[in-house]
């Protein structure tokens, strides 16, 4: 299976050296939602979403706070379980296996499906621990490895010159900014196939926002990436596709220029043009 | 160059998938709520273990005294030779005196002087008395027990000279001393965190600081102090070595402050260090006055806990 | 027209302004009066055990006479105390913490377990000692041992530690779990390697403090029936041994004037240990404040 997302992400970086972004090639489908349903209790969070994430993509998700994205992309990790009362119908398929289904380990999603947070949370313990962490979790003991992943890692998140001499310093000490890149290269050590992304620059000053949004255009390129935001420039600056959601349903979904210059659904225009959210 | 790195993507989730160990993971993530649940049941198994205990032992006990005699009668005398009498009264009289000494110690300076942390006293004083009074509330009771026999006792003896050198007053007092710290805390956490706006409501009109504290902390903050002083009289009611070493062992059913006493607590002392052979009915009826201070303070930890939880401001 | 005369309001003012004043001293009065009983009692404790407090009365054991009577089987022995009580106590407590504040689900049992452990802890030190007597020393035939007295203040001391580490524990931010959760590490994982290391120093401030606690209590120890004048210390976890508090309770009580200063000194030994105890739990307090 491993080996099959290679040379798929191989294929990928052909197509897109010689392809256009905006016309649609037939992209690899990372996750594939289909008649989605949540509720919180009574409460109907996500209403029959059916959205399809591709690879090597920077798929954003926008809309007003409260329209069910973070809950979406929490659904996408199973995250959205740590909240009780929680239930759910549909289906989303990642790599065609059905997550929702009770058989399919959470661990195991959660490997292979990356997070980060709305606000930086690093561990209380050393930049290299915080790094390491993953790895070590999941029985990855030798030193040596773990010394290359945790530098591969930090430069992978374009933080490596800066905390480099100071690995055993915990990650406290560093800025917000600073802080929220070493949690992405914490979600780098175990190589998802699956970046999320929640509001990762909302707690973080323009300077650092942009330092992070450089980075997940990097990250593309070997990572599928779904990032939620209440900032409509950031998604239209980095993303490819853009869905709008408004009270747990999805108004729409299209690549993100079309989003923003000739959206098809009224609401959409709404949103974007600033009348609401 | 490519296709080394992404030799390398592969080779961390490889290396995941190769050494994770399923099985042990999976044994463990089932039994450790299992294990962690047992050691949460212990602490109901002592609470049976204690009912248990002073059940069985005080059925025992009333086997030999009639119930009657024990809840009605005003005597306490079970060393005495001719006829055993054993009247709870003349003991609980004696634990009665001593709290309600501590009490009225307790409560003014307790309070006030939370009132004076919460609401007079800066950051800098907060920061050294809070420490202090936590010292005075880690004195181990022996020590206040000695203290009050060997200086409280003496001192008040010059004052009130019919004193005798073993009596509720000086006992009561220390004991008084001792639940100070915990009315001051407790007063002064329900006395924090009532929100500044509504001081400043108060203030902005032009009320002095003690008008704030009396008109609208304190009643914001009632159901907090309240329960801690139920809280701290059900620590007084328990309270042994201090009476032991201060009250004396003759327990009298009288309003007396000045006379020797004896308490529930300082009886089981006593009865305890002697020789008590087991299976004789003094050894059973430290079960049964056992068992009457264990109905004492879990009225009074109930009656606490449901004054904090009813009359519960939430801002 | 005004309903507020200024002459009268002035007037009030004045009053209502020395009550102020006066008040505050009271409260003031108040909080002096619980900071000069502790100095009067430490100063009485010192000047009274300090000339006492000499090598001798360290290495010696106890004695009929006041001059030759020593603190040794006591120190030894409460150490001895402390040997079980801090890893039963501090196991069981954490154990029952994480399973409060980790695992257990919203019903009635869970309900139950919180509010018998707040019950628990307003049960007199005692009473305890009625449960040790008879659970431990008698119907498990433990006799006076380390082991029944450890047994016993282990309980004792258990809801102090399960409050303690309940705190620790709910203060470790949501944001740490999902962090652990999000990399693919299991419940336990994420206990063990990152709720538990951040809630180590409340856990173990906690646990000194409730230790402190089991070290001065008398009570239990009396009920038991632990013996005061031992003349050998213990050599296993069954063997009979005597405490601090004990022996102090014995001095204390005795009518020979020369006793109450050997009290005295031998309360000193007690404090100077609470100060240790009490001084690494602040440093720890201090040197592990973290900051989410």
């Amino acid at each position: 299976m491993v080996v099959n997302f290679k040379e798929e992400k191989l294929a990928n970086k052909v197509k897109q050296t010689v392809g256009q972004p905006s016309t649609e090639v037939a992209k690899n489908i990372v996750y594939d939602t289909r008649n989605l349903n949540l509720w919180y209790g009574d409460h109907h969070g996500l209403k029959d979403i059916n959205l399809s994430v591709y690879e090597n993509e920077v798929t954003a998700i926008i809309g007003p706070s409260g329209c069910g994205k973070s809950t979406y992309l929490k659904t996408l990790n199973r995250m959205v379980e740590l909240v009780p009362s929680v239930r759910t119908s549909g289906e989303i398929l990642y790599r065609e296996r059905n997550i929702l289904d009770k058989n399919y380990t959470v661990e195991e999603l959660r490997t292979r499906v990356g997070m980060v947070f709305q606000k930086p949370n690093p561990f209380p313990k050393s930049i290299y621990d915080n790094i390491a962490y993953g790895p070590r979790i999941h029985g990855i003991k030798n030193k040596k490895i773990l010394d290359e992943i945790v530098e591969k890692s930090l430069r992978g998140a374009a933080i490596w010159d800066e905390v480099k001499d100071r690995l055993n310093q915990n990650a406290y000490g560093l800025s917000g900014g600073q802080q929220q890149r070493i949690c992405m290269a914490r979600c780098l050590a175990i190589e998802p196939d699956v970046i999320l992304m929640d509001e990762p620059t909302s707690a973080l000053d323009p300077i650092s926002t942009l330092k992070v949004e450089e980075l997940v255009q990097e990250l593309k390129k070997d990572y599928s990436i779904v990032i939620v935001t209440h900032n409509m420039q950031q998604a239209a600056r980095i993303s490819d596709r853009t869905a709008f959601f408004l009270n747990g349903e999805v108004v729409e979904y299209d690549q993100t220029d079309i989003i923003f210059q000739t959206p098809n659904d009224q609401r959409t225009e709404d949103y974007i043009s600033g009348r609401f959210g | 160059m490519v296709s080394q790195k992404e030799q390398k993507t592969s080779s961390v989730q490889q290396l995941i998938a190769n050494s994770r160990n399923h099985k042990t993971k999976k044994i463990v993530e089932k039994a450790m709520p299992t294990l962690l649940f047992s050691a949460a049941v212990l602490s109901i198994l002592t609470t049976f273990g204690i009912v248990f205990t002073l059940i069985f032992e005080t059925f025992e006990f009333f086997k030999r005294v009639s119930i009657t005699d024990f809840l009605f009668g005003t005597e306490w005398l079970p060393f005495s030779g001719k006829e055993q009498l054993f009247g709870i009264w003349a003991l609980i009289a004696g634990t009665l005196k001593v709290t309600l000494i501590a009490t009225i110690v307790a409560v003014p300076f307790g309070i006030g002087s939370a009132i004076f942390l919460s609401e007079y006293a800066n950051e800098k004083t907060r920061r050294i008395v809070k420490p202090v009074l936590e010292v005075l509330a880690g004195v181990p009771t022996i020590v206040y027990g000695f203290f009050a026999l060997t200086f409280v006792t003496p001192l008040l003896q010059e004052l009130v000279p019919s004193l005798k050198l073993f009596n509720a007053l000086s006992p009561g007092i220390v004991v008084g001393v001792m639940i100070l710290p915990m009315i001051t805390s407790l007063s002064e956490d329900a006395m924090s965190s009532v929100p500044n706006s509504m001081r400043e409501g108060a203030l902005a009109l032009g009320a002095t600081k003690f008008e704030v504290a009396i008109k609208v902390v304190l009643p914001a903050a009632l159901s907090g102090i309240i329960s801690s002083v139920v809280l701290a009289v059900s620590r007084a009611i328990g309270e042994t070595m201090i009476v032991s070493l201060a009250g004396g062992a003759t327990p009298k059913f009288n309003f007396n402050v000045t006379d020797s006493i004896q308490t529930m607590t300082a009886y089981i002392v006593q009865v305890s260090s002697g020789d008590a052979g087991y299976g004789t009915t003094i050894y059973y009826s430290i079960y049964s006055v056992g068992f009457t201070l264990f109905i004492f303070t879990l009225a009074m930890n109930l009656l606490a806990q449901y004054i904090s939880k009813r009359f519960r401001e939430v801002y | 027209m005004r309903y507020m005369d200024d002459a009268v309001v002035m007037k009030r003012m004045a009053k209502r302004i020395t009550f102020n004043k006066v008040w505050k001293s009271l409260f003031f009065a108040a909080t002096a009066f619980a900071l000069v009983a502790l100095a009067i009692l430490l100063y009485r404790i010192v000047s009274q055990g300090a000339g006492y407090l000499t090598f001798d009365f360290l290495t010696n054991f106890a004695s009929r006479f006041a001059n030759k009577a020593g603190i040794k089987a006591a120190l030894i022995g409460s150490l001895w105390l402390m040997a079980v009580v801090a890893p039963v106590s501090i196991i069981l407590g954490v154990g029952t913490a994480v399973y409060l504040e980790e695992y257990a689900k919203k019903n009635k049992l869970n309900d139950f377990i919180r509010m018998n452990i707040s019950n628990l802890a307003g049960v007199p030190s005692i009473v305890f000692g009625l449960l040790g007597l008879t659970i431990f020393v008698r119907m498990l035939g433990l006799g006076k041992s380390v082991l029944a007295a450890g047994f016993t203040m282990s309980l004792l001391i258990l809801p102090v530690i399960i409050v303690a580490a309940q705190e620790a524990i709910r203060a470790v931010p949501n944001e740490q779990r999902e962090a652990s959760y999000g990399m693919g590490a299991t419940k336990w994982q994420t206990i063990l390697r990152v709720v538990l290391p951040a809630a180590i120093p409340g856990i173990l401030t906690g646990s000194i403090l409730a230790l402190s606690r089991a070290i001065g209590e008398t009570a239990p120890l009396v009920v038991i029936g632990i013996p005061v004048i031992l003349q050998f210390l213990p050599n296993s976890l069954l063997s009979q041994f005597t405490a601090l508090p004990m022996q102090i309770y014995d001095w204390a009580k005795r009518p020979q004037e020369a006793f109450q200063y050997v009290a005295a000194a031998g309360i000193l030994v007690l404090m100077v240990v609470l100060l240790l105890m009490n001084s690494i739990a602040i440093f720890i307090r201090n040197k592990f404040q973290k900051r989410y």
